[in-house]
């Protein structure tokens, strides 16, 4: 089924009306700001502290960033040696699953215990957030390519190398590209659960100290903040992808 | 080059698929194995191909024993056209030189085999934009580019529908020449068996057997002549039901 023309517009018209609503809510019940801000609340205390808030956002979107490229590229390895040794596979799976059901905000504080206020224990954690779904996505790619392709290869007379250069991992691109694009959004959501639970500086450090003087309106506007940081992960990824995975591109159309 | 099988028996666990099947094909020759679904047909090609190992017997190429996937002796086409989604059709089409480091010349070459396959102008477009038939036309010249000189094609026309299955016959036909390869296809299709061979062999059976041997060599076969052949079909097709 077909968008028609003039309903394009319809989800961004939502979202206004639902923001101004909600203004008029606060305005009309005379809200106080530690209870509810009301959207040009948040606004204005986005512009205000702007310059506080970006300054924070750096040390976490550094730490999301740093965690996703160690995530990516722990996942790329532990994937290869989990598809070429069925016997790793079998040990590692299970633990990887297992340790995804732990709650992060029970790890983090126990991180800390161990590595300290500094940014290592945030990267860390973005790294346990982001390796999963990295490294799961990979070497089911890997694993589900047709039999039919490698045959074929192989009858050319490939070594076990190339068929991993020329068909498995080409093959697992787009399914690890999903991962990223799902760890993307957790880096973020793993470095201030992580700056959260102690720290001196990031949006999780920043949250929880205007949270403790009832700034909700920063408050608001710092989780404002941290939706577009997170879209700004997921669209870093995208763009990736389009530019290394041209074949994507014209299959959508 | 000339290909002789001598005495190959192969086993899917228990089930004796293949027992002591001889058969040779001679230079240049095009050859058929024609059989039903799940006689053991495409068996025979992977073990040649080297992707499954034979319980016992020997494969033969010029007088020289061959083994294992890889031997640089067969060049096999599946029956899906197994295009990788990723790689451009010229990228596609040069997989053999790829793997074996002459990339350069096996563009070159593909470069001037691209419109007698009937893709040029889709050098750079991605198996994703071509037509079913396209799509088995470059399946086919990447095989043709192997630097090997059998050809082993698995029902290389069975994903495709009655007419476009047709009209790259016919192309295979007029291709024939140019190619200069000894070949054996595996088929169901007693037209396609008919119209592109030199020789048909018969396989039924369980163990699979070569039942019968049905030479077509004619000069300059015609589509017409394939229609006029119905007592021969009927022939085989008796023969393959064991009637």
């Amino acid at each position: 089924m077909r968008e028609k023309k003039w309903q394009k517009p319809l989800p961004w018209l939502m979202i206004v009306a639902l923001l101004a609503l909600w203004e008029i809510c606060v305005r009309a019940f005379n809200i106080p700001l530690y209870v509810l801000p009301g959207p040009v609340d948040v606004l204005s205390a986005l512009f205000a502290n702007f310059s506080t808030l970006f300054s924070h956002a750096l040390v976490t979107s550094s730490e999301a960033a740093l965690g996703m490229l160690i995530a990516l590229a722990l996942g790329l390895l532990l994937g290869v040696a989990m598809d070429a040794f069925p016997l790793v596979r079998r040990c590692l799976y299970p633990i990887l699953v297992v340790t995804q059901t732990v709650p992060m905000i029970v790890l983090a504080p126990i991180l800390i215990i161990y590595l300290g206020f500094g940014m290592a224990p945030k990267i860390l954690t973005v790294v346990l957030m982001c390796f999963f779904p990295v490294a799961v996505n990979f070497t089911d790619g890997m694993a589900q390519v047709g039999q039919g392709y490698v045959n074929l290869v192989r009858s050319y007379g490939a070594s076990r190398a190339q068929v991993y250069k020329l068909v498995k991992l080409p093959a697992a691109l787009p399914p690890l590209f999903s991962g990223l694009r799902v760890a993307a959004t957790y880096s973020i959501s793993g470095a201030v659960v992580g700056e959260w639970i102690g720290s001196q500086s990031g949006l999780g450090y920043y949250l929880l100290r205007v949270k403790e003087s009832y700034m909700l309106d920063r408050v608001f506007a710092c989780v404002l903040v941290i939706i577009a940081l997170s879209l700004l992960m997921n669209g870093i990824v995208r763009l990736c992808q389009y530019i290394f995975l041209p074949f994507l591109r014209r299959a959508k159309g | 080059m000339k290909l002789e099988v001598r005495g190959l028996s192969f086993s899917y666990g228990p089930k004796k698929v293949l027992d002591n099947l001889s058969f040779c094909v001679e230079a240049g020759e095009f050859v058929s194995i024609l059989g039903p679904s799940g006689c053991g047909k495409s068996t025979v090609l992977n073990l040649l191909a080297g992707l499954l190992r034979p319980a016992a017997g020997d494969v033969l190429v010029d007088g020289e024993r061959v083994e294992g996937a890889g031997n640089g002796r067969f060049a096999y086409m599946p029956q899906d056209d197994l295009l990788f989604p990723w790689k451009t059709i010229l990228q596609n089409v040069c997989l053999y030189g790829k793997i074996h480091g002459g990339e350069k010349a096996a563009r070159e070459q593909a470069l001037a085999h691209m419109a007698a396959f009937g893709l040029a102008g889709y050098e750079n477009a991605y198996p994703g934009d071509l037509s079913g038939g396209m799509r088995q036309r470059a399946a086919f010249l990447r095989t043709a580019l192997c630097r090997a000189e059998i050809l082993l094609l698995d029902e290389p026309f069975g994903a495709l529908d009655v007419i476009s299955r047709g009209d790259m016959q016919d192309w295979l036909l007029s291709m024939r020449a140019d190619l200069g390869r000894t070949a054996l296809l595996v088929t169901h299709d007693i037209d396609e068996a008919l119209y592109l061979s030199d020789r048909i062999l018969i396989l039924r059976g369980s163990p699979a057997q070569i039942v019968r041997e049905v030479d077509v060599r004619r000069e300059g076969k015609t589509r017409q002549w394939l229609y006029d052949q119905g007592a021969l079909k009927g022939e085989i097709h008796r023969c393959i039901k064991a009637e």
